[in-house]
């Protein structure tokens, strides 16, 4: 690793700035370095209200090469976080070396975040997958794909055949491309006419479409990253976003740091660093969410801190609204969520009075109890206050994974392609139309089987084929020992399409080897709705095929068709498939049809809708206060926010004839599973900054791996006192559905509550998996089965749990990074990534 | 003057609805969202009840304020049934059975609620309105979520 130079902060702030505007390749100028383990933000680039977020270029290279190396820089974009920035691969002898932020890109301009500037590695690693395997004589054996594939397609045949689509499954994930979502899509809609699609974004995203639906009866994200620039106060509601979208944080740190800066309000249980930068701060208890914003909205309505003119000539249900909010006074609120009410007078204070006010929400309200419910009521201090579609005034109900949005678009996670209505016979005939189908063939009985059902059908048994793609089921989804056991049954027939061997790959009959970002072609879409293309820098390895090409190799084996006997899937590369896409999205509110292969090349993104009436694209929805809401044209009526019952065509009408924003009061429930004597600690889990979901990219990326190797668990310093426990001590967390042991690291999180990141599988351990060694290490071995009614998203956030010390630290400390999960007690060494940490930063970018 | 007996049946039905949907929860724990949603829709049939109670004090009814599960101890032995059962597929048959009965125990209760608002109208008793204003939203719920769950459920059940 080459070292121009080391220095304090201030000393690669200032050399930074000299560097700015010259020449990168002239060999007189030290190129600015800085350890982004260490420093995951890097350096601060500060402005004001209105202006633009300067530009930092960040880059790193394999070994000692430089850009001079580089035979060829490829457009890419992140797919190890949803923020979506702009990557340019750097390519070597036929291979990806590097990576580099793209100055002009809209989302990022030009920052990487860790993950992104060190978890490319992870393609080159020598255990990828390579060739397809099979299922003989209980044990997975190479095979070729026409093997493979025959075995797919004949247990296929057998069960429609025998059953009918009700037995076939597809359980997908938010880390593909719009191409292959889209394909899937019409496969399994259109080809198999199937209820049972759904994805990974179950668990991420579900509740951010959920509640838009809710709200405005249609999904898509009303507001714009670009409203950091232009806001005075930000609100985020269980949104760690220092370490879920550490680009974004940068975004919002560079505000802190300038003139004029924006106060946050923060509502999380843990003092993440975006608490520590808070102006008010609540730490609610885990499950009590819709309570705390129930106060919220009750102090903002008696102190009449709304827009009258907007909400009437915009909204429904204001009346309604304002009687419920009544019965949550901050008085209330603070029992139930331990915050005390002058601090929650003080957050509505800022919510309520702020003339630019942007808000965020991410898993703390969509993975805890009520999670839509919460959601919604964040969607009505928006519409209260009349702040949509105007600069600052962003709401965004973001996603938590890469391309999670594309899921909810292209009909690959239960809803309907360019978000249609199953409950609407016209957006069904419409589907049917572009298909060249007959209109039965699509399922629109229901709505559409989300992943839990999907696991429960298969569960009972009538869901007998599980076709699993870029998913990690048997880590990631609540209550670990009963996913083994529906996994492992010999009835159910298991095929697990990904890129390197997993916890899942284990109960596959048939494994097929996936390519993934920087060895295929494809598009995806931001949680700003901010459309980038990302194209082939390599080949896959070995045998490793695009997903989109496998889907397609099933069709056609399959001998799927449409109306005139013609092939039902028409295209037979990304760019045919983007093509088909647009079509489809042709009039909808996610309409791409302005957008081409041609125009995103070089872009510095688009964001949808993009068509006719905004040709490049438009920065926010709902400007003037219009709404996809109209009963025709809406992608949902909406829900029951206590049993997720689905509203009617006739009700909605009623309540909402003009096609309005709709404000839902939400009633408070107490959670599902309370502590107890024998349980009585509030078990939350969460994601972390070094890390993604199951590390199967990160964790075979050194730096990030490093920083962040091993399990561990939060607890607060009372609790800590209490039970004479201190940092690295070796715990033992227990609920009634399992165990697992983890180092202490005593943060800041509040009292009565534990934190697990959920990262930590088996793969790279001894033991196959938790439950064979007796040694858990999977924070869902303990969680709940249950799930929101209304998004359906599972709840990993109140679970009642114990905890007891099973051996001393003796000097090892816990794993948990300083930089994220900072120490309050004892004196763990400080997280840092050493010179291999070391990344290039250019402010101001390259010239 | 017979308000008081229909104060008196609803509190009865719904009391009876507050089991029904205890019972169907019991009886189905490896559904988790009908085990957790049932629950969450038996408080209001619990809150029900104790406001029938109070506002039958008016009429000289002396009614229970505590709603009782009939079934009460057989629950934990459904709990268990249905976890040693929830890998068969009969459950599913079982549960459009309850689904459709609770539909039925659902709407009957919510009739019986239009039957004290009219009489509360006719005898101009605001309070009472009002009670009905405000619970018999929550029994419709119950109906629709029974009906919606019907319709979600039974394509699966009834094609495999």
């Amino acid at each position: 690793m080459r070292r121009e130079m080391v220095g304090s902060c201030e000393e690669l702030a200032a050399c930074a700035g000299r560097v700015g505007g010259r020449r990168v390749d002239d060999e007189e100028v030290p190129v600015p370095r800085r350890d982004r383990i260490a420093e995951p933000w890097g350096t601060r680039t500060p402005y004001g209200p209105g202006e633009t977020w300067p530009r930092r270029v960040d880059s790193y290279l394999d070994g000692d090469l430089t850009e001079d190396d580089v035979d060829r820089w490829v457009q890419s974009a992140s797919i190890l976080h949803s923020n979506g920035d702009g990557i340019d691969i750097a390519v070597k002898d036929g291979r990806i070396v590097g990576v580099r932020g793209r100055a002009e890109d809209r989302v990022n301009h030009g920052r990487l975040d860790p993950k992104d500037l060190f978890g490319w590695q992870a393609n080159n690693s020598p255990d990828r997958l390579t060739r397809p395997l099979i299922r003989r004589d209980g044990k997975l054996v190479e095979t070729d794909w026409d093997t493979a594939m025959d075995a797919v397609v004949g247990r296929v045949k057998e069960l429609l055949e025998e059953q009918g689509p009700s037995a076939i499954g597809f359980y997908t994930t938010g880390q593909l491309f719009i191409e292959d979502y889209y394909t899937l899509g019409l496969v399994a809609h259109g080809g198999i006419g199937t209820n049972h699609v759904d994805g990974n974004t179950r668990l991420c995203t579900a509740t951010a479409a959920a509640a838009l639906k809710e709200s405005f009866a249609c999904d898509g994200q009303p507001g714009s990253y670009t409203d950091v620039d232009h806001a005075d106060v930000i609100a985020l509601y269980g949104h760690n976003v220092a370490e879920t979208q550490t680009v974004l944080w940068t975004r919002m740190l560079d505000r802190l740091a300038g003139p004029n800066p924006p106060k946050l309000v923060v509502v999380d249980p843990r003092l993440t660093p975006v608490a520590k930068a808070a102006t008010v701060h609540l730490a609610p208890r885990p499950g009590t969410n819709v309570m705390l914003m129930n106060a919220l909205l009750h102090e903002i309505l008696r102190n009449g801190w709304y827009d009258e003119a907007y909400v009437e000539a915009h909204a429904v249900g204001f009346d309604e609204l304002q009687k419920q909010m009544e019965k949550y006074p901050p008085e209330v609120a603070a029992e139930v969520c331990d915050v005390p009410a002058e601090r929650i007078r003080e957050a509505a204070r800022l919510i309520g009075t702020a003339e630019r006010l942007m808000s965020t929400v991410l898993q703390g309200f969509y993975q805890s109890h009520q999670a839509t419910a919460a959601a919604v009521c964040v969607n009505n201090i928006h519409i209260v206050r009349g702040m949509l579609g105007k600069p600052g005034c962003g709401l965004l109900q973001m996603n938590g994974q890469p391309t999670a949005e594309n899921t909810r678009e292209c009909g690959a996670d239960g809803d309907l392609p360019g978000f249609r209505n199953w409950d609407n016979d016209d957006h069904v005939a419409d589907l049917a139309r572009i298909w060249n189908i007959e209109q039965i063939r699509i399922p629109h009985y229901a709505p559409p089987t989300h992943a839990m059902q999907i696991f429960r059908y298969a569960e009972e048994g009538s869901i007998r084929f599980l076709w699993i793609i870029g998913t990690n089921p048997a880590v990631t989804l609540p209550e670990l020992q009963r996913v083994r056991a529906i996994l492992g049954q010999e009835r159910l027939f298991v095929v697990v399409q990904d890129i390197f061997p997993t916890e899942t790959t284990q109960f596959a009959d048939v494994v097929l080897p996936a390519a993934t970002w920087g060895e295929k072609t494809g598009t995806f879409t931001n949680a700003d709705r901010t459309v980038h293309l990302s194209e082939k820098a390599v080949e896959p390895p070995g045998e490793a095929r695009p997903d989109m090409e496998v889907f397609l190799d099933f069709a056609h084996r399959l001998g799927l068709t449409d109306k005139d006997g013609e092939p039902l899937v028409k295209w037979s590369d990304p760019e045919g498939a983007f093509e088909g896409w647009k079509e489809c999205s042709r009039g909808r509110p996610c309409d791409y049809t302005g957008m081409s292969y041609a125009r995103l090349r070089g872009s510095g993104g688009i964001q949808w809708p993009c068509n006719d009436e905004h040709p490049d694209g438009a920065e926010r929805l709902y400007a003037d206060g219009r709404f996809f809401a109209d009963a025709g044209y809406c992608e949902e009526y909406g829900r029951d926010m206590v049993t997720g019952a689905p509203v009617s065509e006739t009700e909605y009408k009623a309540l909402n004839p003009d096609g309005k924003a709709v404000l839902k009061a939400a009633e408070y429930l107490p959670p599902h599973e309370l502590p107890s004597e024998e349980f009585p600690f509030q078990l939350i889990t969460g994601r972390t900054l070094y890390h993604f979901h199951t590390r199967t990219k990160t964790g075979r990326a050194p730096q990030l791996q490093a920083a962040a190797r091993e399990v561990w668990v939060e607890m607060s310093a009372s609790d800590a006192a209490g039970g004479g426990l201190g940092e690295g001590d070796l715990l033992e967390i227990t609920t009634p559905r399992g165990r697992v042991e983890a180092r202490l690291r005593v943060s800041g999180i509040r009292p009565g509550v534990v934190f697990l990141p959920f990262h930590y599988g088996y793969w790279d351990t001894d033991g196959a998996d938790g439950a064979g060694d007796g040694h858990g290490r999977a924070a869902n071995e303990l969680t709940v089965t249950d799930w929101d009614p209304v998004s359906k998203q599972p709840i990993f956030k109140t679970a009642a749990a114990a905890v007891r010390r099973i051996a001393f630290s003796d000097g090892v400390p816990s794993a948990a990074p300083t930089t994220t999960s900072a120490p309050v007690a004892g004196s763990p060494p400080p997280t840092t990534g050493g010179s291999a940490g070391e990344a290039v930063e250019l402010v101001g970018g390259r010239s | 003057m017979k308000l008081d007996l229909a104060i008196e049946e609803l509190h009865r039905s719904e009391n009876e609805l507050y089991t029904v949907l205890l019972s169907m929860s019991d009886r189905h724990k490896v559904d988790h969202e009908v085990f957790h949603v049932t629950r969450d829709m038996s408080t209001w049939s619990h809150r029900h009840v104790a406001e029938l109670a109070e506002a039958g004090r008016e009429f000289g009814l002396e009614l229970d304020p505590e709603a009782r599960n009939s079934q009460g101890l057989i629950e934990a032995l459904q709990q268990k049934t249905s976890e040693l059962t929830g890998r068969r597929s009969a459950p599913g048959l079982l549960l459009l059975a309850d689904l459709r009965h609770l539909y039925r125990e659902a709407s009957g209760t919510s009739l019986d609620w239009e039957l004290l608002a009219q009489g509360a109208q006719g005898g101009k008793n605001k309070e009472l309105l009002d009670l009905a204003e405000r619970c018999h939203p929550q029994t419709l719920r119950v109906a629709r979520w029974a009906n919606a769950k019907l319709k979600e459920s039974s394509p699966q059940v009834l094609n495999s």
